[in-house]
């Protein structure tokens, strides 16, 4: 009897289901090439990726952004993806965010999902952070009293004081970052999603971010995470994904990825930097 | 951290669903549920809406002295003066062109305004659609909000004109009531169909400005169709134009003018095609709509 219980998690003794879940199968996506001459396009990027560049059904022409792409993730799951210059990661985690509906495969999502694509995204630069902090629980459906809660914890973790005051065009970089992720991340969604932006914060902020996803984590939830930098990726996944020309490379642990992905004086780099922290 | 747990809102208190399935198409009876699921979450994000169209006037006017009192002054100044140029143009009374123009014109305005913002609302949207997942009846509904926002601002001069020319409203001047509410409907079902269609193709935008550019001239706005003076020509020309009724379902009751029935049944039979093909071609398009913006 005590066996049985020795690996479930308490939360399924109480009977509560929190496990999230984040499945892609079979995912494919192609862009129609709508608004350019597709034949000199064609004809410029033919030599690189000819590849990627096809006809659909109705014989029009379109890029091969996706293909096939597959995977599960559970509640603990931390999923980097990394791959070159437009090798679909961001499209990837447009799709599993629900904004592309796939032209083929499915995607299933259990669980509060929130997407950090673009910094600014969902935030008007013209008005001041505590008006844009507003807006997002409009965005988020929330009640006037919950929104009080989302402002008075944005404000805590952001430690942006009196610039929310000001107007969001005013503000660095790196505080748009703040007001963004802790607005992502203040009622913590069960998958987050993030494109590479998000190591443009600095130090400490970085420090106070990634406890705040492993803390998220730790509760039973999923990050899919797209970057370029592998220490970022060590650091903060326990999955990588290699993507490229809109395929699956390699999936696996982010160090065996990463020696396939890296040239070997870069891993040998990195491997020294992991062994040592 | 822990007080962003501790104030961590119970499922209820999101409106999204937790759990979604998105499944490349699967035919009409897939797209059929994704279009009413889309129009189902838009109505619940109302407040949003509410507030996405109020910002847009508030940020267009921040800074200024008058604000979006800007709106009414350069309305009223082009009545003003247009009322006066045409009555003499037309020998018509003043007493009667000027309440007839002021309501002509601003009613136009916002016609005008709710057809070419329509056109772009998809288009317009197009960072907010790659950046979240969002119901996209949220963007049609934001440029009628914001359309009318202004048109209430333009309402003060068509008060002003007709206290001072005494117009006289009685009972049936309530007929404008659901006129408007058809209004409404039709801008939504027309921003559906057209901010499809023009952010797949993108002449169509052009295509719609230079049509409403012609509707002006065509429709019975600064003229009455009195003046035609029964040419048939002319007459054949108004009675194959859908704005015409739509504009007299409105006018005729504030202006107390007879409106035959047969207007209103012609009305609703525009309506009702413009919904029906307006729905088909959202359920068609819907899971396009990223690709394209």
């Amino acid at each position: 009897m005590g066996r049985f219980y020795a690996n479930a998690r308490p939360d399924c003794i109480l009977g509560l289901n929190t496990m999230a879940n984040l499945t892609a199968s079979n995912i494919t996506i192609d862009f129609p090439l709508y608004h350019s001459d597709s034949r000199s396009l064609k004809k410029t990027i033919l030599g690189q990726a000819s590849a990627r560049f096809g006809r659909d059904t109705n014989n029009r022409p379109v890029v091969q952004a996706l293909r096939n792409i597959s995977f599960s993730l559970n509640s603990g799951d931390r999923l980097g993806l990394i791959g070159s210059n437009g090798s679909g990661k961001t499209t990837l985690l447009r799709v599993l965010s629900g904004i592309y509906q796939p032209t083929g495969g499915v995607l299933s999502a259990d669980g509060r999902l929130t997407a950090l694509l673009d910094p600014g995204q969902g935030m008007n630069p013209q008005l001041t952070g505590r008006e844009n902090i507003r807006l997002r629980g409009l965005y988020l459906g929330l009640s006037p009293s919950k929104t009080m809660d989302l402002v008075k914890d944005v404000e805590d973790f952001s430690e942006l004081g009196n610039f929310l005051d000001l107007p969001v065009r005013n503000y660095s970089s790196g505080m748009t970052i703040r007001l963004a992720f802790a607005m992502a991340t203040a009622f913590p969604p069960e998958i987050l999603l993030m494109d590479e932006w998000i190591l443009a914060g600095d130090a400490v902020f970085m420090e106070k971010a990634r406890k705040r996803v492993e803390d998220m984590v730790r509760h039973a939830d999923i990050l899919v995470l797209a970057s370029h930098s592998p220490s970022i990726l060590v650091e903060w996944c326990n999955r990588l994904l290699w993507v490229e020309n809109g395929q699956i490379k390699s999936d696996g642990s982010p160090l065996t990825v990463l020696e396939q992905y890296l040239p070997p004086h870069a891993f040998k780099e990195l491997a020294k930097i992991d062994t040592n922290s | 951290m822990t007080k962003a747990l501790s104030t961590m809102p119970q499922d209820g208190a999101f409106r999204k669903p937790a759990h979604f399935i998105l499944s490349a198409d699967r035919g009409w009876k897939q797209r059929l549920q994704l279009a009413l699921a889309d129009l189902r979450e838009g109505v619940h994000l109302w407040r949003l809406i509410a507030v996405l169209g109020f910002l847009d006037i508030k940020l267009r006017y921040r800074g200024s002295a008058l604000g979006p009192f800007w709106l009414t002054i350069s309305m009223g100044v082009q009545v003003g003066a247009m009322a006066f140029i045409y009555a003499d143009l037309f020998h018509t009374d003043i007493h009667t062109y000027l309440p007839f123009l002021s309501l002509s014109l601003i009613a136009w305005n916002y016609l005008n305004a709710l057809v070419t913002d329509g056109c772009g609302c998809f288009i317009q949207s197009d960072s907010v659609i790659k950046g979240m997942r969002m119901p996209f009846t949220v963007h049609a509904a934001r440029s009628i909000v914001r359309n009318t926002i202004i048109l209430a601002h333009n309402i003060v001069i068509i008060i002003a004109v007709f206290a001072i020319m005494g117009v006289q409203q009685s009972l049936s001047s309530l007929m404008a009531v659901p006129a408007f509410f058809l209004w409404l409907v039709d801008a939504f079902a027309f921003s559906l169909l057209f901010g499809a269609l023009c952010a797949r193709f993108r002449d169509v935008p052009q295509i719609i400005s230079a049509i409403m550019q012609i509707a002006f001239f065509v429709t019975p706005v600064m003229w009455n169709t009195d003046i035609l003076n029964g040419h048939r020509e002319a007459i054949f020309l108004i009675r194959f134009n859908p704005f015409y009724y739509m504009f007299e379902i409105l006018r005729a009751p504030l202006l107390g003018t007879p409106l035959p029935a047969t207007t209103w049944i012609s009305a609703l039979i525009i309506s009702g095609i413009l919904i029906l093909f307006s729905w088909v071609a959202f359920t068609r398009t819907r899971g396009r709509i990223a690709f394209w913006v």
